[in-house]
């Protein structure tokens, strides 16, 4: 039996301003994790992981991160993928006044 | 300061345009990211935690005014109006975006200035002691050398493809403030019994995952030796260096590996080869350079004014004690500005506050500015007569705090609120550390106390050289502080010591309070500072004050 698959979303950086970004099911990059795909299959992950990666004119260093499935949608398990749902602490940038 | 030639000028335009074509081909999708990658942090483009981040090399910490100016217009056009001054010496902007860099970049070459080289397994940007041409202690300018060493390193063809980084510093005085022995190389401006001025090379010292103090390679190399002499090791570095294992890679690892003398060895095998392919134009490349870096025409002016004030104003008073360094000439002060208000993020400024700095420094500091890697500005030469209108003009703009040198005063790499390799924040801590302390009302009363924080094992924040240190770090996915006491980054480098184990994010600046209340508490006098508590008491009674408390009041609960 192999091990118990922990769900996944498609994250990555935008590569014209480098913010955070996520896979959405329909082939879209969204701003907002909750939008994301919520991918609870080991071989979609690696599938959508691979479509992401594919989209160079888009996107920089795709990789799959950890969710886990919220009330809107996905939500981050670690504290670092939460960070970059909203932005530095010390200052009111990035997406938790932009988005 | 140095001023760039038509060749300096020539080359750096050249690069900014090579960098704008690269960017259109990327965005063009003509360049894959593995292929741009390297590209882009040739240029000192990195992508980051939100954004994409641009270091910008400010030579051995050295500007002026109008380059201030201009890093304050790139902050409000490109960026969100502010800036980060780095332990390197440099600036980072931490939100450009990528089609915007080139144009950065030309701005900066407008004021001589370039990212080259702040990234990438080059030879990085040379750092030099922030009170370089006025401190009194120096033997001479530690500058002009730290310009030969980046006019040679920048764009060496034998240097591009390194196995890891490679970092040099150079200092002059009798203490170092440059933190010398945890570089690749450190180079002390020395003087021999036959009154020759030289160089003590130092190698192998760096911080990161395995700390490690330099070793002296050799106590005196004649000047005209210097660069071949730094070339020899690097190349024989460049050889010999692990490309296996990133974090086996710096040189201090292949000094510990090969042993001291078997390096030396074969450093001067090299060198003996090298040496007599030098015809003696480094030598006199340094001379013009020399020429660049000649003393500011000091001024005479009657210091009544000045003393008037400091009799009359004691918050002036305690400015002027705490950030103003003695300078060589008697008259004059090393003005040094916080960039470290209680509460605010070490070593950021906005474009309003480096404008401003950049005015004082051109009305009042012989238009010299420098960067510290202790993260504040720097105005080195100062009459002392002017140091009124300057704290005034300081104090309403946030940049008059009173605490070089102390608690609050801390070293903090951006950590995860920014870096990609970050395993914690950094920020937030220092902010909570330094609120606290000025709460307390503490700090004067310390007195000299360095903390360095980092956010990961990588060290840009110098934890392991503070005499309090804080690495943040990742444990089971929650922020968790691990602390060392005793580390020492002046000519008595030493690595400090762990205390045990860490501590979350919201017990830490409790943690700190217990070092410094047990500090306080132990100390023979208030003349005996922190560090040389610890060095004569040891761990012991500190780590009882941290963890002894911390279980009575676990016990209590």
């Amino acid at each position: 039996m192999s091990r118990r698959f922990t769900p996944k979303v498609v994250t990555a950086n935008h590569l014209l301003d480098g913010d955070a970004i996520w896979l959405t099911a329909d082939n879209q990059w969204t701003r907002t994790m909750s939008e994301a795909e919520y991918i609870d299959d080991a071989d979609r992950a690696n599938e959508r992981l691979a479509f992401a990666a594919s989209q160079a004119d888009i996107t920089v260093g795709a990789y799959l991160a950890d969710a886990k499935l919220g009330e809107n949608g996905p939500e981050p398990t670690h504290f670092r993928e939460t960070f970059r749902t909203r932005g530095p602490s010390n200052y009111a940038h990035g997406k938790q006044v932009e988005l | 300061m140095y001023k760039y030639n038509d060749f300096d000028e020539a080359f750096v335009r050249s690069r900014v345009e090579q960098f704008r074509n690269q960017v259109n081909r990327r965005i063009a999708g003509e360049l894959t990211e593995e292929e741009f990658r390297p590209l882009r942090l040739m240029n000192g483009l990195y992508l980051q935690l939100h954004a994409y981040m641009l270091r910008v090399a400010i030579p051995y910490g050295t500007l002026n005014s109008r380059q201030m100016n201009q890093l304050a217009i790139i902050a409000e056009k490109f960026d969100k109006g502010y800036g980060h001054f780095t332990t390197r010496q440099n600036i980072q902007y931490n939100w450009p975006k990528l089609q915007d860099v080139p144009e950065i970049l030309s701005a900066l070459a407008d004021v001589e200035m370039h990212a080259l080289q702040t990234s990438g397994n080059t030879i990085r940007n040379v750092t030099a002691d922030h009170f370089a041409g006025a401190a009194a202690d120096e033997v001479e300018d530690p500058r002009p050398t730290a310009e030969l060493l980046r006019q040679w390193s920048t764009d060496h063809p034998e240097f591009q493809f390194l196995p890891r980084k490679f970092k040099i510093a150079v200092s002059a005085g009798a203490a170092d403030r440059a933190v010398v022995k945890a570089h690749d190389i450190g180079i002390q401006v020395v003087r021999n019994d036959a009154g020759e001025t030289g160089y003590r090379v130092i190698v192998g010292g760096g911080l990161g995952r395995t700390p490690m103090i330099g070793k002296t390679i050799v106590e005196f190399l004649p000047k005209a030796d210097l660069l071949p002499y730094v070339e020899a090791v690097v190349s024989v570095w460049n050889l010999l260096g692990r490309r296996d294992n990133k974090y086996k890679a710096r040189i201090k690892i292949t000094v510990h590996e090969n042993g001291l003398d078997e390096i030396k060895r074969l450093v001067d095998e090299r060198f003996a080869l090298i040496r007599p392919t030098f015809s003696g134009v480094d030598q006199a490349m340094l001379r013009d350079i020399e020429t660049h870096f000649a003393a500011p025409a000091y001024k005479n002016a009657p210091l009544d004014a000045f003393d008037d004030r400091l009799n009359s104003d004691p918050v002036f008073r305690s400015w002027v004690d705490t950030n103003v360094a003695a300078h060589k000439v008697d008259s004059y002060g090393i003005l040094t500005i916080s960039i470290k208000k209680h509460g605010e993020t070490p070593g950021d400024a906005t474009a309003d506050q480096m404008r401003l700095m950049a005015d004082l420094a051109e009305q009042y500091g012989h238009d010299e500015l420098r960067i510290s890697h202790e993260q504040n500005v720097i105005i080195p030469h100062v009459h002392k007569s002017d140091l009124p209108a300057i704290y005034d003009a300081l104090k309403p703009a946030g940049l008059a705090t009173a605490n070089i040198g102390l608690i609050s005063d801390i070293i903090a790499c951006p950590g995860m609120d920014y870096c990609a390799l970050a395993t914690a924040r950094s920020i937030p801590i220092a902010q909570e550390i330094a609120v606290r302390f000025d709460e307390l009302k503490l700090e004067h009363e310390v007195g000299p106390l360095k903390i360095k924080i980092s956010g990961c094992i990588n060290a840009c924040g110098h934890h392991h050289v503070g005499h309090i240190g804080i690495l943040g770090l990742d444990r089971a996915g929650v922020e968790n502080y691990q602390i060392t006491l005793g580390g020492d980054g002046t000519e008595d480098a030493v690595v400090g010591d762990r205390t045990g184990p860490g501590f979350a994010a919201e017990d830490i600046t409790d943690a700190i309070e217990r070092i410094v209340r047990a500090y306080l508490d132990l100390r023979l006098n208030a003349e005996e500072t922190f560090l040389q508590a610890y060095r004569r008491l040891g761990m012991d009674p500190f780590k009882a004050a941290l963890y002894e408390t911390e279980a009575k009041a676990h016990a209590a609960e």
